[in-house]
């Protein structure tokens, strides 16, 4: 493969980029301020309460570091795998999983209830907890990312860039296995307790990770002016089909088993049939926008040669997948505890209820936050740096297509 | 250390027992006029740290727990200052009284659910910073200073024991320090314990018609709860999970 | 044409000069006097004042976790023992909370603007079952006496 490509800053209107940074920094910084009123007067102006102890931030924390880990895979495949056909894709990959962590680990960090503990929670380790360890991987994480762009980025350097694609990979498994234990690990919980949330969450950052990938590659340079073919499309979405395939795969082994054991029938009822919400988030968000009608936009014959169905279906995955996580942190808390199986039970702690929650604006505005940080230090990077190659059109991205001597 | 037990059995000879309670008033008198800030036989720098000689646990008769009676809840709640902001969903509750009914044969029974003081916690393997601990003689606190309140102790907890305080708190008592962000659940009065007492549920419960709540040393074998638990069936809540609660139930 | 890293520079070094400036101007002018500690309810032996204002703060992060883990409440170990004699009474006679700025605690960490978050949960005043008055032969000057010994 002998094309060279090449990797320029955003060239394009310098007042829009300046315009467009102010923009999601006013939202990143509404974002800031939530946080603040959050801590200031106690998590009691959310909807977060004793029963639904993890809410909408934590959705959004979860979306961004596994769409971050996924974010990379793109980059791995070019470097591990050596399909040179997406290295014109590894320097925007790298620098997204970067800016993605980094938004989803301060909305994650701004949602505790003494953020100013960071430094404690920074020299405090207990080893058993896979949160501590979570803590390692996220910043290892960036370290390792951040000398794997330096080793793309760096003529001298490109030599080592497999090795560092092999390390960045490895990590990533781990750091997306860890933050799949977080639920795989409670034992207490009936939706939770499950070997499988590990490999779940790895395909969920396969898929979200391409999709969100998908739609900024587009976005930067159709904002710089900058050909993309349909090429690289089309092999991108084949790609997108095949983690969503996976995904429902997980999900169906998941409730499958769950069917099967009598001890899970109340909790399976609860978010396949009678959860309300939840129901509705599973069937229609997860399986059916999140999972069927991708499958149908990247697949079916009647789109072959056309970009926007790639687009909508990388949409529809984000939305699937911010479905998915709604149903399993929030649908997860919101069935009571079996603490007496077989048994009914009330009390003044709302024992053996389902509890509720309803979402406040400081949640939704603090993680809005995040993604906006995200944005902005992509935004940022692709300015400064050379990340974004100037042309992806079919004539240089198609190995079938004949060169000029 | 003192077991504070109050209920007689049958064949106790009360009269030696009338007799030991006049030399300790007695003896109580004589040293009331230097009685201090500070009492006698907690652990201090001289006695050295709690060790796991001791296993603090109780023993909770269900069948003697009145349905309706929240005795052991109005004592918590007054002796550690936990009040009311009128917002259920996010008030702290340390302890609280479940009614259990089996809807195939329609017995109900009533019970208090607090922290189990499992000598295995899940909560104390999920803590990042390890705020959330054991202590040698078998009593799972949190250590308020190095807690984050990121809330992971409260999703692993199988009986839903931890509460988070949601709010500002003004006017804690002094010996039970509690404060916004962190997240707090039943300490079996440590306060107490630590002075030779006995926690404000067993004690209320004690002092009533229920006596439903029996505390003591699980790892004495004189003691009043393991002479019980030797003798009588009793169980743990979701002694499936293997956590080796120090909290114990008979009847359910 | 913008450079963006002569923009960041240009902001740093004018932040950097206003921040100066503004300080410079702002101590020209009037001085913030030392505060007054307010004296203990007890006599004390010698070095103790030293000890704490150099150590305090390693001494408590010990001290807590030698209560909080191992369970040692004795007088040493006591953050109630260090309240109950470094309670300052305010114009009703009755130990001030933290929130007032004459608390022990305050008067100095407000002048050196060191924000402490102890009383975020710990009580910040004596039980009130405690007797205090200043200057008297109380128990509770004799305590705190002995154990300082």
């Amino acid at each position: 493969m002998a094309t060279k490509f090449i990797y320029r800053q955003l060239q394009g209107n310098e007042t829009k980029y300046y315009l467009f940074l102010c923009l999601i920094g006013i939202i990143a910084s509404i974002g800031g301020f939530s946080a603040y009123y959050m801590e200031t007067n106690g998590h009691h102006v959310t909807g977060m309460n004793n029963h639904i102890v993890w809410g909408i931030p934590h959705i959004f924390a979860i979306f961004l570091i596994l769409t971050a880990s996924g974010a990379l895979n793109v980059a791995s495949i070019s470097s591990v795998f050596g399909k040179a056909i997406y290295t014109p894709l590894a320097r925007l990959s790298g620098l997204l999983a970067i800016a993605l962590l980094i938004g989803g680990l301060l909305v994650l960090v701004l949602d505790l209830g003494r953020p100013d503990r960071l430094i404690v929670a920074m020299t405090t380790y207990n080893f058993k907890s896979i949160f501590a360890w979570n803590i390692f991987l996220y910043t290892g994480f960036l370290a390792v990312v951040i000398i794997y762009l330096w080793m793309m980025l760096e003529k001298r350097m490109n030599h080592f860039t497999k090795t560092l694609g092999v390390v960045a990979f490895i990590w990533r498994l781990a750091l997306t296995t860890g933050t799949g234990s977080i639920f795989g690990f409670l034992v207490a919980r009936q939706s939770y307790d499950a070997a499988v949330f590990a490999p779940l969450f790895i395909a969920i950052s396969f898929s979200l990770g391409l999709a969100v990938f998908i739609l900024v590659l587009a976005a930067a340079l159709s904002a710089d002016d900058r050909p993309l073919g349909v090429y690289i499309v089309t092999k991108l979405g084949r790609l997108l089909s095949i983690f969503v395939a996976a995904v429902l795969y997980f999900v169906l082994v998941q409730h499958l088993t769950n069917l099967y054991a009598t001890e899970h029938h109340g909790v399976e009822r609860f978010i396949l049939l009678e959860g309300g919400i939840y129901t509705g988030l599973f069937w229609i968000g997860q399986i059916i926008i999140g999972g069927f009608l991708p499958l149908l936009l990247l697949l079916h014959p009647r789109f072959n040669g056309k970009k926007f169905n790639v687009y909508s279906a990388a949409v529809c995955v984000i939305f699937g997948g911010l479905a998915q996580l709604y149903v399993i942190i929030i649908g997860g808390q919101a069935y009571p505890l079996v603490l007496f199986p077989g048994m009914e039970i009330t009390s003044s702690f709302f024992d053996g209820a389902v509890r509720s929650y309803i979402p406040s604006l400081p949640e939704v505005l603090l993680g809005i936050g995040g993604i906006s940080v995200a944005i902005l230090i992509t935004a940022i990077g692709l300015k400064a740096l050379r990340f974004l190659p100037t042309s992806l059109e079919d004539s240089v991205t198609d190995p079938n297509v004949n060169k000029a001597p | 250390m003192m077991n504070k037990n109050k209920e007689p059995h049958e064949n106790t000879n009360t009269a030696r027992r009338k007799f030991l309670a006049g030399i300790a008033g007695a003896a109580g008198l004589s040293i009331a006029s230097g009685v201090t800030l500070f009492s006698f036989a907690e652990a201090n720098d001289k006695t050295g740290p709690v060790s796991s000689k001791v296993r603090w646990g109780m023993l909770i008769d269900t069948l003697k727990c009145a349905d309706g009676c929240n005795d052991c809840v109005s004592a918590c709640f007054k002796e550690n200052g936990i009040g009311s902001t009128g917002r259920p969903d996010t008030d702290p509750q340390w302890i609280r009284k479940i009614e259990v009914r089996n809807p195939k044969t329609e017995r109900q029974i009533s019970l208090p659910m607090m922290c189990q003081h499992c000598a295995d916690p899940p909560c104390v393997d999920v803590c990042p910073t390890g705020a959330s601990f054991k202590r040698a003689d078998g009593i799972v606190l949190v250590d308020k200073h190095t807690c984050i309140g990121c809330r992971y102790c409260m999703m692993a907890c199988p009986f839903q024991a931890r509460s988070f305080v949601h709010e500002d708190l003004t006017d804690q008592k002094t010996d039970i320090p509690r404060g916004k962000g962190t997240v707090e659940s039943c300490t079996l009065c440590v306060h107490r314990i630590d002075k030779g007492g006995t926690p404000a549920c067993a004690e209320a419960c004690s002092d009533t018609a229920g006596k439903a709540i029996l505390f003591g040393d699980l790892n004495d074998p004189n003691s009043e709860i393991t002479r019980r638990v030797e003798k009588f069936a009793s169980t743990q809540i979701r002694a499936d999970l293997g956590l080796d609660a120090g909290i114990r139930y008979r009847g359910i | 044409m913008w450079h963006l890293g002569k923009v960041i520079l240009i902001y740093i070094f004018s932040g950097t000069v206003f921040v100066f400036g503004f300080s410079i101007i702002v101590a020209a002018g009037e001085r913030v006097a030392t505060p007054e500690i307010p004296k203990a309810l007890a006599t004390i032996e010698e070095g103790h004042a030293e000890i704490m204002r150099r150590n305090h703060m390693d001494l408590m992060i010990h001290k807590r976790n030698k209560t909080v883990h191992e369970g040692i409440r004795s007088e040493k170990y006591s953050l109630k023992a260090c309240i109950s004699c470094h309670a300052v009474l305010g114009d009703d006679k009755k130990p001030v909370s933290a929130a007032s700025p004459k608390h022990f605690c305050r008067t100095c960490h407000d002048y050196v603007a060191v924000k402490v978050d102890c009383f975020q949960c710990h009580a910040s005043k004596p039980p009130p079952s405690l007797v205090l008055d200043r200057g008297s032969s109380s128990f509770l000057s004799k305590q705190i006496q002995e154990y300082l010994r």
